[in-house]
C-alpha cells in the first residue's frame, strides 16, 4: 500500500518534471552565466525575469536569479563564508554602502577598467541618483528603478459627493480633516502591521514631514545619525504627524487598534465602503494594484491621489522616494554586462510597462508608462525641487528597525514620545559606529 | 478531508465497537463527545485556512470564512490554479523529493546504529557523549551557518560540484541529537530477556538488530520517519542558505514561498500553497500510521 | 529549462533511493565483518564505535565544531577582532529586568511553562482518547494536520484567527467573532503585549501537539495489550489503570517528549519571527540572537545570546542523566 502510494508520486513528479521540460525553452550555453540575488518574489519575479530574457537572448549569458524575503541575511552568510553571487539587489541601499565601506563590493567607475560607460552614465542619471550610490567618492551602487512615498490617495466619487476638494497646501490638508471629522467620519486611514517589518508604513510619515517641515539637510544629517531623534525638528515631525492622527489616533478609521492590526496592504480598503469609512489613505504606488485587486477599484474613477502637501513652503516640493540599487560583489564579465544592461532605459522600460515601477533614467521616455496615473506618479518625482531616499533604507538596519519599532509605539500612546526618541537615541549612538 | 467528516458525523450509538470497559469512568457517549469535540475544536484554524482557499480575494479579506459557508457561495479555484501556474513546479517537487528522502533516510539509519550502541553496549564516555547529544539540540542552528558553510565551500560540496550531497550531511547532522534520543529511548524499553535468549541462540550483533530491535521498534521508528520527512519537507531556511534558491535546486517550499511578492501581494495563494505542500507529508503519515499497532510485544513483558 | 540535465537527475534519485540505504547497510555489515576479525576479548570494546561512529562524525562537525566556534566568537566584540573577555555577557545579562536580553529570557520562561505544558498535556489526551476510539486513524490524521503545514503559513492562519475589525463591524477573525457572540468587544491579540505571548504560544501548541500526540502514541502502542486487559480482568477502573499501569510505562517516553519540547521552547524562533519579530514585549532568545546576527552584524552578542541558550539546557540534561540512571538501574 505505502509504496504503491509512495509509487504513484514519484511518478507524478515525473510526469510534472515531464510538462515543465516541454514547456522549457532552448538551453543557452558556452557564454557563461551570472548570479543574481534579490528580493522580488511573486510577480515581481515575473517583471524581473521578462527584463533578463532579450539579454539573455542577445548575450547568450544564463541570469540565475535566486530570490528570497530573508536576502540581508542569505546574503552575509554567503559573503562570510566566501560564497557570494555576482550581482545583488537589495531594499535597502544601507547594506550594499556598508559592505562598500568593507571593500567587498566591486567599483564600477575604477579609472583603469570602468564597469560603466561612465559619459552616457552621467549624462543619463541626474546628480543625486548617482551621489546615492557612491561611497567615499567612488561609484558601488546603480539604480533600475523607482518609487515615490508620500502619494495621498482618495476616492473622487466620496471626494464629489460632500463636495471636499484636493488641498493645495498643508493647512488646506488639516481644514479638511477638520471638516471631514466634523461630518461624522474619520478621515485618515492608516494601517501599519507588516509581520517581522511591522511600523514601516508609518515610518513613511514621518520621513515624507522631517523632509517637507525641517529640509534637506536636517533630512540627510538626520539619517547619516548627526542630527539627534531628541531634536526639536525631529521631534516636531512625530508631533506634526500626531496632528493628523489626532488626539488617541482619534482622526484614523478604527483608532488605535486598526492602525496596529490591519495589514499595510488592506489600509486603504476601507476607503471603498459605502459609506465611506474614512476619506484618505497616505501610501507609495505600489498600493493600486491592492485598490483594483481587493477592492475592484478602478483607476482614475475610484481612486486618484496627490502628493503630500508642503508642511513648510520654504521646502516647497520635497518628496521622498525609493529605488531598487544593484551591487557587483565579484567581478566577472558577464556580471559587468548585467550591470550595464541594468543602468540602460530599454532594459528599465520593459518593468515600468509591466505596472508598478519608474524609472531614474533622465532619457526615458515619459510614453512607456504603462496609464495615466503611472504617469503623474513620474512626474510627481521628475518634478521634484527636492528629491531625498527613503531615510529609513539608508540608516542602518539596527535604527530603522528601532524607527519601526517606535512607530508601533507612537501610535499605542502618543504622550510618551519623550521616552520612544530617548531610546531611539540609544540605539542610533550604538547603530553607527559598526 | 470528506472521508473523515462523514465517520465523524455517523452517530456513535450506531458503533459496532462496544468495550464494556467503558462504562466505568466515561460512559461511551462520553468518550466519542469528547474525542470529536477536541477534534472538531482543532481543525477550526485549518477549515478555514481550507475554506479561505476557495475564496476571491475581495471576498477573503473583507468578511469571516464562515460566512462563505452559507448563500451566496462564491467559491473559486483561482488560487490553486496561481499556484499551479508556479513557473518551476514541477522541478521544485523533484528537488523536495530528492532532498527528502536522502536527508530522512540517512539520519534515521545512522540514528538507530547509534541508538543501538548508546542502549545495549558499554562504551567509554557513553552517559556523556549521549547527554551531550541531548544538549546540542538547543544549539540555535542559524549560529552554525556561517562556518559549516564555509567549510564546505573550502571543500567544494557546493551545490555546482555536488548537488544536494552538501545538504543530506548538513540535515543529518542537524537531525540526529533528536533521531537518537528519541530511538534510544525506546530501544532501551525492549525487555532484557529478550536479548539474552537471542545470545543463548547464539545470534550475532547484526541479526539481534535486524531481526529483534528494529522490528519491534517499529512505531518509533515510524514516527521518527514521520516527523524528520515533515521537517525537512517544510524547511526553508536551510535550504536556502546551503544550495540557494535558484530554479534548479529550489525546493517546493522556497519555490511556494515566492510565489508572494516582497511586499505581500497575492499573500492569498498561500491558503492554496499550504495544502498544496501538505499532500505529501500527510501520505506519509497516513502509510506509516498503519505501523502504530498494539501489541508487537505480547507474550514477552518485563516486570 | 535544461532537458540533459534533468534527464540526468531521474537517475540520480533513482541511484539515491537505492544506493544511500545500501551504502549504509553495507557500512554497518561490513564493520560487523571486520570486528569479527579480531579476537574476542577487543571486539566488545571497538563494536559500538562502529555503531556510534558515523553518528558522533556527523554531529561532530555539524553541531559541535560550530558551537566551540559560537562560544569563541562570544569573547570579541562586534566584527570579531579584538578579545573583550566576558563584556558581551555582560551586557546581555544586565539591566534586569527590562534590559539586555532579559524579556527574551522571560519569555522564554514563559514559553518554556506553557508551550511544554499545553503541548504535552494535549498530546497525552488525544493519544489515550483516540486509543479507545474505533476511529482513532481519521481523527489522528486531523489533528496531526498542522504538524504538516510549514510555519508560515501557521503564521498566517492565526493572523486570519486573531485579525480585528472595530467594534460594530463584522469581526472576520475567528476568535473575536467567537467574542461577538458573547457579546464581548473584539481586542487586539498579537499587538496587545498583555496577552501577545499567550496568542504566539497557542498558536505553537496548536502546531506541535501532533507531535506529542504521535510520539506518546507509539509509546502507548507498546505497552502489552495483555497487561491491560489483566489489569481489567482484575476490576480496576479506567483511572487506575492509566495511573498505575500506563502512566508509570509511559514515563521515560514522556520525558523525552517533555525534554524535546523544552528544548523546542528555548529555541522557539519560527513563530515569533514571522508573526511580531519580537514586538509587542513578545522577543525571545531565538528571534534576538537572529536579529543581532543579521540587523546588527554584532557577532559577538549574537555568539554570546547563542551560548546563554545553550547553557539553558543543562539542568534538562542533569533531570536527564537521573531518568537515564533510573531506567538502567531497573534492568
Amino acid at each position: 500500500m505505502m509504496g504503491l502510494r509512495l509509487g504513484s508520486i514519484r511518478a507524478l513528479a515525473f510526469l510534472a518534471v515531464a510538462a515543465v521540460v516541454a514547456c522549457g525553452g532552448a538551453a543557452t550555453q558556452g557564454k557563461g552565466s551570472v548570479h543574481v540575488l534579490a528580493v522580488w518574489s511573486g510577480s515581481e519575479q515575473d517583471s524581473f525575469k521578462a527584463v533578463l530574457q532579450p539579454f539573455q537572448d542577445q548575450t547568450g549569458i544564463k541570469v540565475e536569479y535566486e530570490s528570497t524575503r530573508d536576502v540581508d541575511a542569505i546574503l552575509q552568510t554567503r559573503l562570510q563564508a566566501g560564497n557570494p553571487p555576482e550581482i545583488a539587489s537589495l531594499p535597502s541601499p544601507a547594506t550594499l554602502t556598508k559592505l562598500g565601506g568593507q571593500g567587498k563590493l566591486i567599483q564600477l567607475d575604477s579609472a583603469s577598467n570602468p564597469v560603466l560607460d561612465m559619459s552616457t552614465f552621467n549624462s543619463q542619471y541626474a546628480q543625486g541618483w548617482i551621489d546615492l550610490g557612491k561611497i567615499n567618492g567612488k561609484l558601488y551602487e546603480i539604480f533600475s528603478w523607482a518609487a515615490v512615498k508620500g502619494l495621498v490617495w482618495y476616492n473622487p466619487k466620496n471626494f464629489a459627493a460632500k463636495n471636499y476638494q484636493v488641498p493645495a497646501s498643508w493647512q488646506d490638508l488639516i481644514t479638511l480633516q477638520n471638516t471631514i471629522k466634523s461630518g461624522g467620519t474619520t478621515p485618515w486611514c492608516i494601517a501599519v502591521e507588516s509581520g517581522a517589518a511591522s511600523g514601516w508604513a508609518g515610518s513613511d510619515w514621518v520621513k515624507e514631514i522631517v523632509l517637507s517641515q525641517a529640509g534637506p539637510d536636517v533630512y540627510n544629517s538626520w539619517w547619516q545619525g548627526k542630527t539627534k531623534w531628541s531634536d526639536p525638528a525631529i521631534k516636531s515631525a512625530w508631533q506634526t504627524w500626531g496632528t493628523i492622527l489626532g488626539p488617541n489616533n482619534s482622526n484614523v478609521y478604527g483608532g488605535k487598534n486598526q492602525i496596529l492590526a490591519t495589514n499595510f496592504a488592506n489600509g486603504g480598503d476601507p476607503m471603498f465602503k459605502t459609506p465611506p469609512k474614512c476619506y484618505m489613505h497616505n501610501q507609495a504606488s505600489f498600493i493600486t494594484d491592492n485598490f483594483v485587486k481587493q477592492d475592484k477599484a478602478v483607476a482614475g474613477t475610484d481612486f486618484k491621489f496627490f502628493p503630500l502637501p508642503d508642511v513648510n513652503s520654504q521646502y516647497a516640493g520635497a518628496h521622498v522616494g525609493a529605488g531598487d540599487a544593484f551591487s557587483m560583489l565579484k567581478d566577472t564579465s558577464q556580471a559587468r554586462a548585467l550591470i550595464k544592461y541594468l543602468t540602460t532605459p530599454e532594459a528599465q522600460a520593459i518593468w515600468v510597462k509591466r505596472g508598478g515601477k519608474l524609472s531614474p533614467n533622465k532619457s526615458f521616455d515619459l510614453a512607456n508608462y504603462p496609464d495615466d496615473i503611472t504617469r503623474q506618479v513620474a512626474q510627481v518625482m521628475t518634478g521634484a525641487k527636492i528629491f531625498a531616499f527613503d531615510a529609513g533604507d539608508l540608516m542602518p538596519t539596527d535604527m530603522k528597525n528601532a524607527y519601526w519599532k517606535a512607530v508601533l509605539d507612537f501610535v499605542s500612546d502618543q504622550s510618551k514620545l519623550d521616552s520612544i526618541l530617548a531610546n531611539l537615541d540609544t540605539i542610533q549612538a550604538k547603530a553607527y559606529t559598526t | 478531508m470528506t472521508i473523515a467528516s462523514e465517520r465523524v458525523a455517523t452517530p456513535a450509538a450506531e458503533r459496532p465497537f462496544t468495550p464494556e470497559w467503558l462504562g466505568q469512568v466515561f460512559s461511551k457517549g462520553l468518550l466519542h463527545v469528547a474525542v470529536i469535540g477536541i477534534t472538531l475544536v482543532w481543525i477550526v484554524p485549518t477549515l478555514g485556512l481550507l475554506v479561505s482557499s476557495f475564496r476571491p480575494l475581495d471576498q477573503f479579506s473583507s468578511s469571516g470564512w464562515w460566512t462563505a459557508l452559507s448563500p451566496p457561495f462564491k467559491f473559486t479555484l483561482d488560487n490553486y490554479t496561481g499556484v499551479l501556474d508556479a513557473s518551476n513546479l514541477g522541478q521544485s517537487f523533484f528537488n523536495s523529493f530528492m532532498i527528502t528522502i536522502p536527508a530522512t533516510v540517512i539520519p534515521v539509519t545512522i540514528a538507530a546504529f547509534a541508538a543501538y550502541a548508546f542502549s545495549w553496549m558499554k562504551f567509554w564516555g557513553r552517559d556523556m557523549f549521549f547527554l551531550a547529544l541531548v544538549g546540542l539540540l538547543a544549539v540555535p542552528l542559524q549560529a552554525t551557518f556561517v562556518p559549516i558553510l564555509t567549510t564546505f565551500v573550502n571543500l567544494g560540496l557546493t551545490p555546482e560540484n555536488v548537488g544536494f550531497v552538501g545538504l543530506w550531511l548538513v540535515h543529518t547532522g542537524y537531525g540526529l541529537p533528536f533521531a537518537i534520543y528519541l530511538l534510544a529511548n525506546f530501544f532501551r524499553a525492549l525487555p532484557t530477556d529478550l536479548f539474552e535468549s537471542a545470545e543463548i541462540d547464539g545470534a550475532g550483533t547484526l541479526t539481534v538488530f535486524f531481526r529483534i530491535v528494529l522490528p519491534l521498534s517499529v512505531p518509533a521508528i515510524a514516527s521518527l520517519i514521520i516527523f524528520q520527512f515533515l521537517w525537512i519537507w517544510n524547511d526553508y531556511l536551510v535550504a536556502l542558505v546551503y544550495v540557494g534558491g535558484t530554479p534548479e535546486v529550489a525546493p517546493l517550499t522556497v519555490t511556494l514561498a515566492n510565489l508572494v511578492g516582497s511586499k505581500g501581494q497575492d499573500y492569498q495563494l498561500l491558503t492554496a500553497a499550504a495544502f498544496f505542500s501538505m499532500i505529501v507529508p500527510l501520505i506519509v503519515f497516513f502509510s506509516l500510521q498503519r505501523y502504530f499497532v498494539r501489541g508487537i510485544l505480547a507474550g514477552s513483558v518485563k516486570g | 529549462m535544461d532537458f540533459s540535465q534533468l534527464l540526468a537527475d531521474v537517475p540520480t534519485l533513482v541511484a539515491v533511493i537505492v544506493g544511500v540505504p545500501a551504502v549504509l547497510a553495507a557500512y554497518i555489515v561490513g564493520g560487523e565483518y571486520v570486528v569479527r576479525l579480531l579476537p574476542d576479548k577487543l571486539r566488545p570494546s571497538v563494536r559500538p564505535w562502529i555503531w556510534v561512529g558515523p553518528a558522533l562524525a556527523f554531529v561532530g562537525f555539524f553541531l559541535v565544531y560550530p558551537v566551540f566556534g559560537t562560544a569563541y566568537r562570544s569573547l570579541f566584540d562586534l566584527s570579531g577582532n579584538s578579545f573583550v573577555g566576558l563584556s558581551n555577557y555582560v551586557t546581555q545579562l544586565s539591566g534586569f529586568p527590562s534590559g539586555g536580553s532579559w524579556i527574551a529570557i522571560r519569555n522564554n520562561v514563559f514559553w518554556l511553562v506553557f508551550f511544554t505544558v499545553l503541548v504535552l498535556a494535549f498530546g497525552l489526551l488525544f493519544a489515550v482518547l483516540t486509543d479507545r476510539v474505533s476511529y482513532e486513524s481519521p481523527i489522528k490524521s486531523l489533528i496531526f494536520m498542522p504538524m504538516a503545514i510549514s510555519f508560515v503559513a501557521i503564521a498566517l492562519i492565526w493572523k486570519f484567527m486573531y485579525s480585528y475589525q472595530p467594534p460594530g463591524e463584522p469581526q472576520t477573525g475567528t476568535v473575536n467573532a467567537l467574542l461577538g457572540i458573547f457579546h464581548q468587544d473584539p481586542r487586539l491579540w498579537v499587538q496587545d503585549p498583555n496577552v501577545a505571548n499567550q496568542a504566539l504560544i497557542v498558536a505553537a501548541v496548536w502546531g506541535f501537539v501532533g507531535f506529542a500526540m504521535v510520539i506518546l502514541s507509539a509509546a502507548l502502542k507498546g505497552i502489552p495489550g495483555d497487561l491491560l486487559e489483566a489489569a481489567r480482568v482484575d476490576g480496576a477502573g479506567e483511572l487506575t489503570i492509566f495511573r498505575r499501569v500506563i502512566f508509570p510505562l509511559m514515563m521515560p517516553t514522556i520525558v523525552v517528549v517533555g525534554t524535546t519540547l523544552v528544548i523546542f521552547a528555548l529555541k522557539a524562533f519560527d513563530v515569533v519571527y514571522v508573526m511580531t519579530n519580537g514586538n509587542y514585549d513578545t522577543d525571545v532568545l531565538a528571534n534576538r540572537m537572529y536579529k543581532l546576527l543579521t540587523a546588527s552584524q554584532d557577532f559577538g552578542d549574537a555568539s554570546a545570546v547563542a551560548i546563554i541558550l545553550v547553557a539553558a539546557v543543562i539542568p534538562v540534561l542533569i533531570f536527564n542523566l537521573r531518568q537515564f540512571r533510573a531506567v538502567e538501574a531497573r534492568r
